[in-house]
C-alpha cells in the first residue's frame, strides 16, 4: 500500500517543484502565458465542480462570479488606486457573497434543481452583465488596467502572473481535495444522489450547499481578479460571454466532475488542444475538433476520464486485494426490554396537503424499547405519519416530542441527529456511492461524533449484521431488491437511532426473505432501538408487534395488543367491509 | 416619456420581434418538454438554414419559398440524424445539452469556413414593404413571420391535444415506460418529433435570412432570450412559447423606448428570474 501511494505523491511533488522553478529559468514568454492559461482553466473548472460536480447543482453562471471578481479588481485598482494584490481578496469575498446571496434564495425552493437551476444562474449572469455595462463600473467603454502597477516581487510582470496563477491553482486543488475527503464532501455527494434522503440521514443540506456555493464563487472571483491583470482590458462581452460557463462545464464533465482531480484533467486536455490551433481559420478547425472530441467523450465516457480510469485500475487490483474486514466489532450496548417510559409523544398532529387532510389530529405514545405496528388501509395516513415524525413534511399543527425534546418543526437533519432514523418503502440508496459509503454516511451524520476509522468500523458492523458482508464495494445498482431493503436497514441502524421508523420493509420479499427480515427486526430491538413499523403483511405485524395502532382516514382508530386489535370487529370492518365484521 | 405614437410603434415592433423568439422557442420547447432533450444546436440549425437560403437567393436567385421547400425537409433529415445519436446512446438531459452545444460549435465553424466571419445581408425587396394602420407601420415580413409562427404553434397545439400521435407523445413525456406498456412506440414518435423540431428551425432560418444580418457568432445571440421564453411559456407548450415570445419581445421593445436600448436584456432575464422564483400557476 505504501509503495502504491508513494509514486503518485512523488510525481506530484516533482511536478510542483518544476512548475514553481520555471519562471526563474528564463523560458520564453510564450510558455509563461500557455501555462498561466492552463492554471486559469484548472482553477475555474475545479471551483465550478465544488458545487456543480460534487452536489450536482449544475450552474451555467460561473461567468457571473468570475466577472464580478474581474470587475472588482478592475474598479478598485484602476479607479481607486488600490494595490493589485490587495484587490484579490476583495474580489474573492464579493463573489462569494454574491454566490451565497443567490444560494440563500434559490436553495430554499425545492423545485429549482437541475435544468432550472442552470438557467437561473445563466439569467443572473446576463442581468449582472447588463447592469455593469450600463453603469459607471464599465459604462460601455471597458476598463483599462495598463496604469495599474504590477508588483515586482516575482521578477518580471509575466512571471508574477504565472506565480499568482500557479498559486491559486494549487490552492484550488488543495481545497477540492480537502472537501472531497471531508464530511462536507460526503454530504455534497449524497446531496447529488438524493437530496431528500441526505437530509433525512442528518446532512444539513441547506448549509452545505450554501457553503459549497460560497467557496465555488469565491475561488472564481479570485481567479477573475488575477485574470483582470492578465487581459489588461476588461469588456463586458468578453467577460460575461458564454466562453467561461460552457468551457468550465465541458472541462469538468470530460475529466469527471465528481472527482476532485477530474476537472483539472479535463482542463489540461481541452486547454492544450485549444492552444494547438491558434490562428485564423486553423482556430476555427481547432474549435470544431475539440467539439467533436467532446461529443465522443460524452457518449463513450459519460462519467468522465478520471473516474473511468480509476474504475479500470480498481478492477485490476481487486482481484488480488483482501476482502474488507472490520478490525474490531463496534460496541453495541445491550438493552432492557420495554420500559414504561414514553420515547415518542405525538399530540394532536394534523397534516394537510392543500384541501386534503392526510392526518386529522393523531395522538399516540410510543414506549421505550417496544415494537409498535402501524397498520390501516391504503391512504389512511401511515406513511404520512412517518414522514411527519422524520421531518420530511412539516406539521400543519400539533406536536411531536422524541425523548422529551420537541421536534415538531425542526428540519429533517436536526431530527435525524436527535436519534430518529427511517427507511423508505422503495429503497432510496445513494446511487453513486458504494454500500460501505452509503452506510458510513448514515453513521457519520446520524450517529454520535467519532473519528473516521470508528465510523467505518461501525458501518462494517451493520453491513455484516444485515447479511451484506462481501458487498461493501458494490454499487446499489448491483444489489437485488432484498439486499437493497437490507441496505436501507443498515443505513438506519448505523445512525444508532433511539427511534427507528420502518416503512414496509417486507413488501416485495418472498416468504424465506420475510422470515429473515423478521429475525433481523427482532435483533434490532434487542440492541436497544424502539421501532415503529408500517406493514401490510398481517402475519409479520402480529408476530412482531408489542402493540398495534390502526389508522383510518387520518385518525387513530384503535390501539392495543395485537390479538385484541386484530379481532376487533371495527378493525375488521375497515379492512374487509361491514359484511365480514361479524 | 416618449409620445403615445412612439410607444405604440415600439409595442408593435416588439410583438413582431417576439414572433421570432416564439418561432425559435417552439422547437426547443417541444424537444425539451416532451423528450427531455435540451437542444442547443437548434439555433445553429436555424442559422445554417438561413445561410443556405441566403446562398440560394444571392447566387442562384432562387425565391425564398423555393429555398424553404428545399431547406425545411433537409433540416428534418438532420433532426432525424441527431436523434439517432440520442437514441443510440440513451442520452440524458445534461448530456444532450453538452452534445448539442458541441454540435452547434461544429456548425458554427463550418459556417465560418464557408461563408467567413463577415456580415452577410440577403437583399430582397420584401424587407422594405410595410402596411400602414393609422399612425403605425407594420412591416410585411415580420407580420408574415408572426402569422406563420402562430399557425405552426396553433397547429402543433391542436396536434398534441387532439390526435392519437400527439396524445401518445404527451403520455410518453409523462412516463415513457407506462406509455410503452399501453402500446405507445415512443422511439418512433420521438424520431418524428425531433425531425419536426429541426424543421421548425428551418422555418425560423428562412425568416432570419430575410430579416436579419447574418454572422456566425449571431448563432449565440438568441440563446439567452429564447431560453427565457421557453421557460416562461412552460416546457412543451407550443402556444405558451409563442405568447411568451411576444410578451418578452414587447417588454424589451418598450424598455428600449422608455429607458435605453442597452437595458433591454435585463427585461427578459428579470422576468425569467421572477417567474422561476415565484412559480405562478399560469406559467
Amino acid at each position: 500500500m505504501m509503495m502504491q501511494n508513494a509514486v503518485p505523491k512523488l510525481a506530484a511533488v516533482a511536478a510542483v517543484a518544476v512548475l514553481a522553478y520555471l519562471p526563474g529559468a528564463g523560458m520564453p514568454a510564450f510558455y509563461d502565458s500557455f501555462l498561466y492559461l492552463l492554471f486559469f482553466w484548472i482553477s475555474l473548472s475545479t471551483s465550478w465542480a465544488l458545487l456543480s460536480g460534487f452536489a450536482g447543482y449544475f450552474s451555467l453562471g460561473h461567468a457571473a462570479f468570475f466577472g464580478v471578481g474581474m470587475y472588482t479588481t478592475g474598479t478598485l485598482a484602476a479607479k481607486f488606486g488600490v494595490p493589485f494584490l490587495a484587490t484579490i481578496p476583495a474580489a474573492a469575498l464579493l463573489s462569494a457573497l454574491l454566490g451565497m446571496g443567490i444560494g440563500a434564495v434559490v436553495f430554499r425552493l425545492k423545485r429549482l434543481r437541475g435544468d432550472l437551476f442552470a438557467l437561473l444562474t445563466l439569467a443572473v449572469t446576463f442581468v449582472i452583465a447588463t447592469i455593469i455595462l450600463n453603469t459607471d463600473i464599465d459604462g460601455g467603454s471597458g476598463v483599462f488596467m495598463s496604469a495599474v502597477p504590477m508588483p515586482q516581487i516575482f521578477g518580471s510582470p509575466s512571471a508574477t502572473l504565472y506565480v499568482l496563477g500557479f498559486g491559486i491553482c494549487l490552492l484550488t486543488l488543495a481545497i477540492a481535495w480537502k472537501v472531497a475527503h471531508s464530511r462536507l464532501g460526503m454530504g455534497l455527494f449524497a446531496i447529488h444522489d438524493d437530496e431528500d434522503v441526505a437530509e433525512a440521514k442528518g446532512v444539513p443540506t441547506f448549509r452545505y450547499k450554501l457553503f459549497a456555493f460560497g467557496l465555488s464563487a469565491g475561488i472564481a472571483g479570485a481567479v477573475g481578479g488575477i485574470h483582470a491583470m492578465y487581459v489588461g482590458f476588461l469588456t463586458v462581452s468578453e467577460t460575461f460571454g458564454l466562453t467561461v460557463p460552457l468551457y468550465v462545464v465541458l472541462m469538468s464533465v470530460l475529466g469527471g466532475s465528481r472527482h476532485w482531480f477530474g476537472p483539472a484533467v479535463g482542463a489540461i486536455l481541452i486547454g492544450a488542444s485549444l492552444y494547438a490551433f491558434t490562428s485564423g481559420s486553423e482556430a476555427m478547425i481547432g474549435r470544431a475538433i475539440v467539439a467533436l472530441m467532446l461529443i465522443l467523450a460524452i457518449l463513450w465516457l459519460p462519467d468522465g476520464v478520471v473516474p473511468t480510469l480509476l474504475r479500470w485500475f480498481a478492477r485490476r487490483r481487486t482481484k488480488a486485494a483482501a476482502p474488507v474486514v472490520a478490525l474490531r466489532p463496534a460496541a453495541v450496548e445491550s438493552t432492557a426490554p420495554v420500559v414504561n417510559r414514553n420515547i415518542v409523544e405525538i399530540r394532536d398532529v394534523t397534516k394537510s396537503f392543500g384541501g386534503l387532510q392526510a392526518l386529522r389530529g393523531v395522538s399516540l405514545d410510543v414506549r421505550e424499547g417496544e415494537i409498535l405496528g402501524l397498520v390501516g388501509p391504503n391512504g389512511s395516513g401511515k406513511t404520512t405519519l412517518i414522514n411527519v415524525i422524520s421531518g420530511h413534511f412539516p406539521l400543519t399543527s400539533g406536536s411531536v416530542a422524541v425523548d422529551g425534546v420537541q421536534i415538531g418543526n425542526l428540519p429533517a437533519h436536526e431530527i435525524a441527529r436527535r436519534g430518529v432514523a427511517r427507511t423508505y418503502q422503495i429503497p432510496r440508496p445513494f446511487a453513486n456511492m458504494s454500500v460501505l459509503d452509503n452506510v458510513t454516511l448514515a453513521a457519520t451524520f446520524g450517529g454520535p461524533a467519532r473519528n473516521a476509522r470508528e465510523m467505518r468500523d461501525e458501518a462494517l458492523h451493520w453491513i455484516t449484521f444485515t447479511n451484506l458482508g462481501g458487498k461493501e464495494e458494490a454499487l446499489p445498482a448491483d444489489l437485488n431488491l432484498h439486499e437493497r431493503k437490507f441496505l436501507e436497514l443498515a443505513r438506519a441502524l448505523a445512525a444508532r437511532p433511539k427511534l427507528l421508523l420502518l416503512d414496509e420493509v417486507l413488501s416485495g420479499l418472498n416468504p424465506a426473505e420475510i422470515d429473515n427480515a423478521i429475525r433481523l427486526v427482532r435483533a434490532i430491538r434487542a440492541q436497544g432501538s424502539t421501532i415503529v413499523f408500517v406493514e401490510h403483511l398481517m402475519r409479520a405485524v402480529v408476530e412482531l408487534s408489542d402493540r398495534i395502532a390502526v389508522l383510518n382516514e387520518g385518525s387513530l382508530f384503535a390501539l392495543g395488543a395485537p390479538r385484541e386489535v386484530m379481532s376487533d370487529p371495527r378493525v375488521v370492518s375497515i379492512y374487509l367491509g361491514k359484511a365480514y365484521a361479524a | 416619456m416618449p409620445s403615445a405614437t412612439l410607444l405604440g410603434q415600439a409595442l408593435i415592433s416588439g410583438v413582431m420581434a417576439g414572433g421570432m423568439y416564439g418561432l425559435l422557442a417552439l422547437g426547443l420547447s417541444l424537444s425539451w418538454g416532451l423528450m427531455r432533450l435540451v437542444n442547443l444546436s437548434h439555433f445553429a440549425l436555424a442559422f445554417l438554414a438561413a445561410y443556405i437560403t441566403y446562398e440560394l437567393g444571392t447566387t442562384y436567385h432562387l425565391a425564398p419559398w423555393w429555398s424553404a421547400a428545399l431547406v425545411i425537409p433537409a433540416m428534418f433529415v438532420i433532426g432525424l440524424m441527431q436523434h439517432w445519436v440520442f437514441d443510440r446512446f440513451k442520452v440524458n438531459e445534461l448530456a444532450s445539452l453538452l452534445i448539442t452545444f458541441s454540435f452547434a460549435v461544429i456548425v458554427e465553424s463550418g459556417i465560418q469556413l464557408y461563408w467567413t466571419a463577415d456580415y452577410r445581408r440577403f437583399e430582397n425587396h420584401y424587407s422594405g414593404l410595410s402596411l400602414r394602420a393609422g399612425p403605425f407601420y407594420i412591416p410585411v415580413l415580420e407580420l408574415t413571420l408572426c402569422l406563420v409562427a402562430g399557425a405552426l404553434a396553433w397547429g402543433t397545439w391542436l396536434w398534441l391535444r387532439k390526435t392519437y400521435v400527439g396524445k401518445a407523445l404527451r403520455a410518453s413525456a409523462e412516463d415513457a415506460d407506462i406509455a410503452a406498456a399501453y402500446g405507445v412506440d415512443h422511439r418512433r414518435l420521438s424520431f418524428l418529433l425531433s425531425g419536426l423540431c429541426a424543421a421548425y428551425a428551418g422555418v425560423a432560418g428562412t425568416f432570419i435570412a430575410l430579416i436579419a444580418t447574418l454572422a456566425p457568432a449571431q448563432i449565440w445571440s438568441y440563446l439567452g432570450v429564447v431560453f427565457a421564453v421557453v421557460i416562461i411559456g412552460r416546457l412543451g407548450n407550443p402556444l405558451g412559447a409563442l405568447f411568451a415570445g411576444m410578451l418578452i419581445g414587447a417588454s424589451e421593445s418598450l424598455a428600449m423606448a422608455v429607458f435605453s436600448p442597452a437595458w433591454a436584456p435585463v427585461v427578459s432575464f428579470s422576468v425569467l428570474i421572477a417567474i422561476l422564483l415565484w412559480d405562478p400557476d399560469w406559467a
